[in-house]
C-alpha cells in the first residue's frame, strides 16, 4: 500500500495552543483505503492533531501535504466527537446529510435528484435508512452518530476521520460500529482514520495504528509499534505491552493529572 | 379600515412583516437575537443623525445600521455579546446626543421607536419594494450556508465555509432590512417580529422551506391582526405586534408541548 | 484647569447627588456584570432594562412607586425568560428575545396611555436615557441601600456562583444546583438592572453593566483584581461623563449640553480601547517573550 500516492502526508509537525507544546514532531501518512487508528489516552492531543490535518488548528512547524490534492477539493470527511445541535432546529436528516454535500455553497441553484439519491444511499451504507425523515434535534446520540457520518461521506470523500466515535460505547456497541466502519470503507472506497483510547476494539480491522502519548507520535503497522520498546521511548518511562487472549494490554505508569478546562474568562483562584 | 388612506399601511406593512419573517428565521437559527435588536437601534441614532445635519433619513438609516452591524460582525466569535451590546449603547448614545443637538420634537423621537406605519405614504412604497427584493435575494443565495453555519458551525468550517464572511453577509442583510423597516414599524418593534414569528413557526414543522415560508405568514398574519386592532381600538400598533409576537410564540410552545406528550 | 473644570460644577446640589446616585449604580453595576460578562448574558443584562422600562412606565400609569416598577417589572421578565427555557445558548437567546418583544409592545401601550393622559411630553427620553439630574436625596438613600442588598446576596451566592459561570460541569460534579444558582443570579441582575434604569435610563444601564467589567477582563484575570478594577472603572466613567455633559455647555455658541448619557457612553468605549490596546500591548510582549 505504501507503493501508491498517499492521501495525507504529515510531516515535522509541531502545534503548540495557548503557550502549551500539544505536539512535537509528529510524522505520518495515510494511503487509499487504509484502515488507521490513532490512539492515545484522553487529552494526549488526537482531537487536536484531526483538527490540524483539516486545517482547524494552525501547526507552528511542519506541514501537512494532501498529494492527491483532496482538502482543496474538500474530499475529507470529517464526524466530531460532539456536535452542540440546537433541539428546535426545522432540519430533517436527509435535509442536514444534503447539506454535507451543497451546504458551503452560495447561490440559487436547486437540488437535484442526483443529489438526493446520493443522500439517500449514504444514509443506507451507515443503515440509517429509515432515519431520513426524522427532526435531526430529536435523534438519539447512536442515531445521530451516524447521520453525521452519512453527512461526513455524502461528498464522495478519499478519507474519513472520526474523532472517538467509540467513547461512552457499550461493549456491543463498540463492536457495532467498529464493524459498520469496516463495511462502510468497502461499499465508499474511503480510507479511515479514527481516534480512540482503546485498541482493541480495532485490532481486527486496523491496517495501521498512529499511537500518540506524551506529545509525540509512533506510526506503522501494528505489530510494530504496539511493542514494549517502542512505546517506552514514546512515554519517556517504561512501559509493558501485555498481550492476553489476542487482546493487548499497554500498562503505562503513574500518569500525570489532567489539567482542569480554563475559562477564557477567568482562573478560579 | 380598507379606505385608501389604509391600503399603504397594509401594502408596507405586508412587505416588512415578510421581510422581518424571512430575517427573522435565519436570526433565531443562528442565535443572533441581541444583534436583530442592536441594528435597528443603530438605525435610530442614524435617522436622528440625518436630521440634524439636513440629509435625507435614508442615508442615516442605512448608513448607522451597516455601522452598527460591522461593528458586531467584526467581533471575535468569543464574547461578541460583549461587542453587540457597546455598539447598542454607543449608537443609541449617538442618537440621543443627535436628538437633542437638534432640538427634534419628542412625536418624531416615538415615531423613530415605535414607528408610524398608519401614516405610510404613497411614495416610500417603491423604495420598500426595492430594498426588501434586495434582502429577500441576499438570504436566498445565503439559505445553505446560513442553515449549515447554524446547525453545524465546525463542519460548515470545515467544509470550507468562512464563518466571518457569512456572519458579516448575514449583518449587512440585517442592516439593510432594519433600515427599511425602522421608519415604518420602529426601532424596537422591527425586533419584536424578527423573534416571535419566526421562533414559533420552527416549533410547528421540521421541513427547513416549510418553517421559512410559516414564519414569514406567521410574521405577517401577525402584523395584519395587530393593524386591524390598532384601527378598532386606537391602542398603538407597537402595542399590538409586540404582545401578538409572543403570544404566538408562547401557543406554538404549549401545542408542541403538548403534541409531544400525546406522540 | 479652567478649561476643564468649567467654574461651579460640584457647587450644584442636583449634579452632587446625581454624580453620587451614579457612581454608586455603577459599581453595583461592575460587581453584578462582571458575572454577566463571563456567563455571556449581556443580552439578557440588556433586555431587562428594556423589560423595566416597561414596568417602569406601568407603574407610572397606574400611579404607583416607579422604582417598584422598575424593580418588578425587571424581576417578572427574569423570570419570564427562565420559565420559557435558559438550558441552551440558542433557547436563552430566543427567550430573551420574545420576553424583550413583548415588553415592548407593552411599553408602546404605557407610553402611549401616559402621552394621552397628561399634556407631560419629555416623559420617552427621560424613561430611555434617564434622568441622572432629576434625583431626589430620599431616593438616594433608598438606591444606597437597595444597592448594599444586592451587593451582599452577590457575596452569598459567591463560589457556587463563579464555579457555574466559570465551568458548569465542574460545579455540577461538585453537587451545586446550577439551575438554582442561575436563577438567583438572573434575578439578582433584574434587581441592579431595575435600580440603575430607573437612575440613569436603559442605555446607561447596560453600558455600565457590561462596559466597565468587559475593560477590566482584558487586563487580567484574577477575580478579585478584576471586580476592584471594574468597579474603579464604572465610577471613572460616570464622574468623567458628568464633568464631560457639564463642560459641554460652554462648547457650542447654541449652548446645548451634550446628554449625560452620551458622554458616560463615550467615557466607556473610551476604557474598552484603551485596556484592549493595553491587552494587546502585553499579549504582543509575552509572546515575545516567550519566543
Amino acid at each position: 500500500m505504501s507503493g501508491s500516492l498517499a492521501i495525507v502526508d504529515v510531516r515535522g509537525v509541531d502545534v503548540e495552543l495557548g503557550g502549551r507544546r500539544i505536539l512535537t514532531d509528529v510524522n505520518f501518512s495515510v494511503h487509499p483505503g487504509e484502515f488507521t487508528g490513532l490512539i492515545g489516552s484522553n487529552g494526549a492531543g488526537k482531537t487536536t492533531l484531526l483538527r490540524m490535518m483539516l486545517g482547524l488548528v494552525q501547526p507552528s512547524r511542519g506541514q501537512v501535504l494532501w498529494p492527491s490534492g483532496a482538502h482543496e477539493q474538500r474530499r475529507v470527511g470529517y464526524v466530531p466527537q460532539k456536535v452542540a445541535l440546537d433541539v428546535d432546529v426545522p432540519l430533517r436528516v436527509r435535509d442536514f446529510v444534503a447539506l454535507g454535500d451543497d451546504g458551503h455553497r452560495y447561490g440559487l441553484r436547486r437540488r437535484s435528484q442526483e443529489t438526493w439519491r446520493r443522500v439517500h444511499e449514504v444514509l443506507d451504507s451507515v443503515e440509517a435508512g429509515d432515519l431520513s425523515e426524522r427532526r435531526i434535534g430529536a435523534l438519539s446520540g447512536g442515531e445521530l452518530q451516524r447521520v453525521l457520518m452519512a453527512h461526513a461521506l455524502v461528498s464522495w470523500p478519499e478519507l474519513l476521520l472520526l474523532d472517538e466515535p467509540l467513547a461512552n460505547l457499550d461493549p456491543g456497541a463498540t463492536e457495532d460500529i467498529v464493524a459498520l466502519l469496516a463495511r462502510v470503507r468497502e461499499r465508499e472506497r474511503v480510507a479511515i482514520l479514527l481516534s480512540a483510547h482503546d485498541i482493541n476494539a480495532l485490532l481486527g480491522v486496523m491496517d495501521r495504528v498512529i499511537y500518540i502519548a506524551n506529545a509525540h507520535v509512533a506510526s506503522g503497522p501494528t505489530e510494530e509499534v504496539v511493542r514494549h520498546d517502542v512505546l517506552s521511548e514514546l512515554y519517556g518511562h517504561h512501559v509493558d505491552v501485555v498481550r492476553v487472549h489476542g487482546r493487548v494490554l499497554v500498562v503505562t505508569g503513574p500518569t500525570p493529572e489532567e489539567p482542569v478546562a480554563d475559562h477564557p474568562d477567568l482562573v478560579v483562584e | 379600515m380598507f379606505s385608501s388612506f389604509m391600503a399603504n399601511a397594509w401594502i408596507v406593512g405586508t412587505l416588512v412583516a415578510l421581510l422581518a419573517g424571512a430575517t427573522g428565521f435565519f436570526v433565531v437559527l443562528r442565535g443572533s437575537s441581541f444583534a436583530a435588536h442592536a441594528i435597528p437601534n443603530g438605525a435610530f441614532a442614524g435617522a436622528a443623525g440625518a436630521a440634524l445635519v439636513g440629509v435625507t433619513p435614508l442615508v442615516g438609516l442605512v448608513g448607522f445600521a451597516v455601522v452598527a452591524s460591522l461593528g458586531i460582525g467584526a467581533s471575535r466569535r468569543h464574547r461578541s455579546d460583549v461587542a453587540t451590546a457597546i455598539a447598542l449603547v454607543m449608537m443609541l448614545a449617538l442618537g440621543a446626543a443627535f436628538l437633542s443637538l437638534s432640538a427634534a420634537y419628542e412625536p418624531q423621537v416615538e415615531a423613530l421607536l415605535f414607528g408610524e406605519i398608519l401614516g405610510v405614504s404613497t411614495t416610500s412604497i417603491l423604495p420598500v419594494v426595492v430594498i426588501a427584493s434586495l434582502c429577500a435575494l441576499a438570504l436566498a443565495v445565503m439559505y445553505r450556508p446560513l442553515l449549515f453555519n447554524a446547525a453545524a458551525p465546525d463542519l460548515a468550517t470545515v467544509r470550507g465555509l468562512d464563518p466571518r464572511r457569512l456572519e458579516m453577509g448575514f449583518m449587512l442583510t440585517l442592516a439593510l432590512g432594519a433600515a427599511l423597516t425602522v421608519p415604518v414599524v420602529g426601532a424596537l418593534l422591527t425586533f419584536s417580529l424578527t423573534v416571535g414569528p419566526p421562533a414559533a413557526a420552527r416549533l410547528v414543522t421540521r421541513r427547513p422551506l416549510s418553517a421559512l415560508v410559516a414564519s414569514m405568514f406567521l410574521s405577517a398574519a401577525t402584523l395584519w391582526a395587530s393593524i386591524a386592532a390598532s384601527y378598532q381600538s386606537n391602542l398603538p400598533v407597537g402595542f399590538f405586534v409586540g404582545t401578538l409576537s409572543a403570544v404566538v410564540y408562547v401557543l406554538a410552545r404549549l401545542s408542541c408541548a403538548w403534541r409531544r406528550r400525546r406522540a | 484647569m479652567h478649561w476643564l473644570f468649567e467654574p461651579g460644577i460640584w457647587s450644584n446640589a442636583a449634579v452632587r447627588t446625581g454624580t453620587g446616585v451614579g457612581v454608586v449604580v455603577a459599581a453595583v453595576s461592575a460587581l453584578v456584570g462582571l458575572f454577566t460578562v463571563v456567563r455571556s448574558q449581556s443580552f439578557a443584562g440588556h433586555a431587562l432594562a428594556d423589560v423595566a422600562t416597561a414596568g417602569g412606565a406601568g407603574a407610572g400609569l397606574f400611579g404607583f412607586s416607579p422604582l417598584g416598577g422598575f424593580v418588578i417589572g425587571s424581576l417578572l421578565g427574569a423570570g419570564a425568560m427562565e420559565a420559557i427555557g435558559v438550558e441552551r445558548v440558542r433557547q436563552r437567546d430566543v427567550a430573551t428575545g420574545i420576553v424583550l418583544g413583548g415588553a415592548t409592545g407593552l411599553s408602546a401601550l404605557f407610553l402611549y396611555l401616559i402621552t394621552l393622559n397628561s399634556s407631560r411630553t419629555g416623559s420617552t427620553q427621560s424613561i430611555l436615557f434617564g434622568s441622572l439630574f432629576s434625583v431626589s436625596n430620599s431616593s438616594f438613600v433608598l438606591i444606597s441601600a437597595l444597592s448594599l442588598v444586592v451587593i451582599l446576596a452577590l457575596g452569598a451566592l459567591g463560589r457556587p456562583l463563579l464555579l457555574t459561570s466559570v465551568s458548569p460541569d465542574a460545579a455540577r460534579a461538585r453537587g451545586v444546583a446550577v439551575r438554582r444558582v442561575a436563577l438567583a443570579y438572573t434575578l439578582l441582575m433584574a434587581v441592579t438592572v431595575g435600580l440603575s434604569a430607573i437612575v440613569i435610563g436603559s442605555v446607561l444601564s447596560t453600558a455600565l453593566l457590561i462596559g466597565p467589567p468587559a475593560a477590566a477582563l482584558r487586563l487580567g484575570r484574577r477575580l478579585g483584581a478584576s471586580l476592584v478594577m471594574a468597579v474603579v472603572l464604572g465610577a471613572l466613567a460616570v464622574v468623567a461623563g458628568v464633568v464631560a455633559s457639564y463642560d459641554s455647555y460652554y462648547w457650542w455658541p447654541s449652548h446645548r449640553a451634550l446628554p449625560v448619557s452620551f458622554c458616560v457612553v463615550t467615557m466607556v468605549v473610551v476604557e474598552l480601547i484603551v485596556t484592549s490596546a493595553l491587552a494587546r500591548r502585553a499579549g504582543a510582549r509575552d509572546a515575545s517573550g516567550r519566543a
